[in-house]
């Protein structure tokens, strides 16, 4: 080590080895994603955004949203769920079957009063295949669902973990490294209208009390009320709202901004994430649907 | 090849020939520039973090919004600063241990010239909200570019004076500087060419940027800081380095495996890459533990002599957070552990800690000890040393705050019964006493660059005293002789 080649020798042959694995190879792996087919049926995901989401991603950038907020939701695994939907003819033996399996039904009189039911919720593959085969033996229908679970999930920040396809289309891809503020991954799924979102940025703490958010009022133009109301003017409680003869109106940046935030819905059932769109999670319809929200749920998928 | 002994550095103050002029302006030059960066970087944090008192503070003025003053803080610290300071700094031990100047000093003052624009062109577009996305990687195109074109140069000045050095043989110091002078250019070029561009597809950008963040802030700044350590304690200690060979394991251990880190544990992409970046970080516990094991024996375990001198001072503060650095990072990069600090304020702490409680201050040691060698160049002690208690006490109030409440914040986050809001009042506390620690920084990092320019100042006040002497001379003379 005593001459200045050996030692470039040396700084060049460990660089190259990292440079191929952490830029080449995930340039290789990663570049080469292509949409795939959600679980259980023939739709692409993932989707590019709107136009206006696309801009309001540029937004989200410029205003570095990304240093409060991540996009990674977590997971901690995922759970295997037996759901009895209908009981069949054979309801006695159906309804012992039911308590020997869900141990928190032993003791209800009619577990089978109110279905659908959970029979089984658990990792255990094993157990859950034996539990569906008893209860299809008996002639009653059950359906299999895959839950994943976690803290992060269990906060409504997102159905499933996070994964490379969702950020397929995005260019910068934002996933963030903090959570000042909450994880952004779905907030289009638990905030789907807009219109939330442009009072949140002009006021975050009207919509959420007790907000450390700081208020984003420079996308937003305050004016004299002309003719008539601009259509697009925030509907703000009174303590936010503007002067009399006034209103604020939106920026197109805080439009765009606005229809990024609710394009953020990673929902999709796919092979490498897999899970069950169930119906008591739909999200809340509204009747101004985002302009970023993809149209349709997609057909529930199931399997492991 | 002729072995150089450890010891040599001891003697090397009284071999070298002395700093030429046109290499001093230029040292000095750069090093103001830097201290210029570095009073904007805690001004900008300072800034940042008065936002959690209140979140309407300079909240309609868009050049100042939180998300544009952190990336413009990193921007500063990192490159403004931290980048130019090391490039300075190698130039001036590449020098004294090679007993060799800079060949081409007005190349040298061209490219720092270049090299701030760049920064100052990044800081500006950053404000205007045209930073990239990428932590660590925040300046523009047109910005980075100009950065870049500017250390290529300044890279080529030093590598020349390296390559016409008249001592042959090799310090260690020469060896992690050399490998960071080559480092940079790689990792910075390749992300800016696949980050800015040609960007790839989807999330193969970020692992590109995490790639790069790592190379940089682990393995650039770890060659350049443990350099400046292992040049400046043995010298100033009088003691000769431990082992050369310990040392060699260090150069390998942060060459091979710190560079293979940097994937976050929850990063939504193929698992592979977290894990093998995982299992490298715990790796590269190797090189705090042969560069500690090295210190300690050349120190013979007496760390007081730590204490004895204004820049062993703030070698001592760079080396424990150099310890609780890399010791955190290798227990934070199991996946457990990783769970709860991910997402939280202790990645950033840490981040803060090794850019500026290490790398900065070991630099800023090795500054005020360069600065005050080059001939006809005078610092004030008083305000060096009180920018070292300002420093230290301001680590000790804006980061450990941080990295502790980052911790109790994991945990909260990991519960789901814990409403979110909560989670952030609880660290608001402990935001708003690294408040105090950031007033430190700004205050003693601001006095860095009041002694620099007033060294500049005195000097060009001597010069210009001797100018006048010299120009009215013949004046005086035929006055003189006309009486």
């Amino acid at each position: 080590m005593n001459r200045g080649p050996l030692i470039f020798l040396a700084a060049f042959l460990a660089l190259s080895g990292s440079w191929y694995t952490y830029v080449v190879r995930p340039s290789m792996q990663l570049g080469r994603f292509q949409q795939t087919n959600m679980l259980g049926g023939s739709t692409l995901y993932p989707t590019a955004r709107p136009g206006l989401a696309q801009q309001g991603l540029e937004v989200y950038r410029a205003q570095g949203c990304a240093y409060c907020h991540s996009q990674q939701v977590g997971q901690e695994g995922t759970r295997f769920q037996l759901l009895l939907t209908e009981a069949g003819t054979n309801t006695a033996e159906v309804a012992t079957a039911v308590k020997k399996l869900a141990p928190q039904l032993a003791g209800t009189a009619d577990p089978l009063a109110s279905l659908p039911v959970a029979v089984y919720s658990g990792e255990r593959r094993y157990d859950f295949e034996a539990a569906s085969r008893t209860l299809n033996a008996l002639g009653a229908k059950a359906v299999p669902q895959v839950v994943p679970y976690g803290a992060d999930i269990a906060r409504g920040w997102g159905k499933r973990r996070t994964i490379a396809e969702d950020f397929l289309f995005d260019s910068p891809t934002l996933p963030g490294s903090q959570r000042v503020g909450p994880d952004l991954a779905s907030v289009g799924l638990r905030l789907p209208d807009p219109r939330w979102h442009l009072r949140h940025l002009y006021a975050p703490a009207s919509e959420v009390k007790g907000s450390k958010m700081p208020p984003y009022r420079y996308l937003f133009e305050t004016r004299r009320v002309a003719r008539a109301p601009s259509p697009d003017a925030l509907q703000l409680p009174r303590e936010y709202a503007p002067p009399a003869g006034y209103e604020v109106v939106p920026t197109p940046d805080a439009l765009a901004l606005a229809a990024y935030l609710v394009s953020l819905r990673a929902d999709a059932p796919l092979f490498s994430a897999p899970m069950t769109i169930t119906s008591t999670a739909a999200p809340t319809a509204d009747t101004n649907a985002p302009a970023g929200a993809t149209a349709t749920t997609p057909a529930p998928a199931i399997n492991q | 090849m002729n072995e150089p002994s450890p010891t040599r550095v001891d003697t090397l103050d009284s071999k070298s020939a002395p700093v030429p002029l046109g290499q001093s302006f230029w040292l000095l030059s750069t090093l103001i520039w830097s201290g210029a960066w570095l009073t904007l970087a805690f001004l900008f944090s300072l800034l940042a973090s008065i936002k959690f008192h209140g979140p309407g503070f300079l909240a309609d003025t868009p050049w100042l919004t939180y998300g544009r003053l952190r990336p413009a803080h990193i921007h500063c610290l990192g490159y403004g600063f931290c980048l130019q300071a090391g490039l300075a700094l190698t130039a001036w031990i590449f020098g004294r241990l090679g007993n060799v100047s800079l060949a081409q000093p007005l190349l040298a003052r061209i490219a720092t010239g270049t090299f701030n624009l760049g920064v100052a062109l990044g800081v500006l577009g950053i404000l205007k909200g045209d930073a990239t996305g990428y932590e660590f990687f925040e300046a523009p195109r047109y910005a980075a570019l100009i950065m870049f074109a500017g250390y290529l140069l300044l890279g080529l000045v030093i590598a020349v004076a390296f390559h016409r050095r008249s001592e042959p043989g090799l310090y260690v110091s020469q060896w992690f500087l050399l490998a960071a002078l080559f480092w940079f250019p790689w990792i910075f070029s390749s992300a800016a060419l696949l980050l800015l561009i040609f960007p790839g597809r989807g999330m193969a950008q970020s692992v590109i940027a995490w790639w790069y963040a790592e190379n940089f802030q682990s393995v650039w700044m770890w060659l350049v800081g443990i350099a400046g350590i292992f040049y400046f304690v043995p010298k100033l200690t009088n003691r000769p380095l431990h082992s050369r060979h310990l040392t060699l394991f260090t150069f390998w251990s942060l060459l091979l495996f710190a560079s293979w880190g940097g994937i976050p544990a929850s990063a939504p992409v193929p698992s592979w890459l977290p894990s093998l970046s995982a299992a490298a970080t715990m790796l590269s516990g190797l090189v705090i533990l042969t560069f500690l094991l090295n210190l300690h024996h050349t120190l013979a375990g007496n760390y007081r002599q730590l204490w004895g001198d204004a820049t062993l001072r703030f070698m001592a503060v760079g080396t424990a957070a150099f310890v609780v650095v890399a010791v955190a990072k290798i227990i934070s990069a199991l996946s457990p552990v990783a769970a709860v600090v991910d997402f939280t304020w202790f990645r950033y702490a840490l981040g803060q800690l090794n850019g500026f409680g290490f790398l900065s201050m070991v630099l800023l040691g090795g500054a005020y000890y360069a600065t005050a060698r080059l001939p006809g160049f005078s610092i004030s002690r008083t305000l060096a040393g009180a920018h070292f208690w300002l420093a230290f006490l301001g680590i000790v109030f804006a980061f450990l705050p941080l990295l502790f409440g980052g911790i109790i914040q994991g945990l909260k986050l990991q519960d789901p019964q814990v409403p979110f809001l909560n989670v952030a009042n609880l660290t608001l506390h402990f935001l708003r006493l690294s408040t105090v620690g950031e007033l430190l920084l700004l205050a003693g990092n601001a006095l860095f660059l009041v002694n620099l320019a007033g060294a500049l100042l005195r000097r060009a006040r001597q010069q210009f005293a001797l100018f006048r002497q010299e120009a009215t001379r013949d004046l005086f003379a035929a006055a003189e002789a006309q009486r």
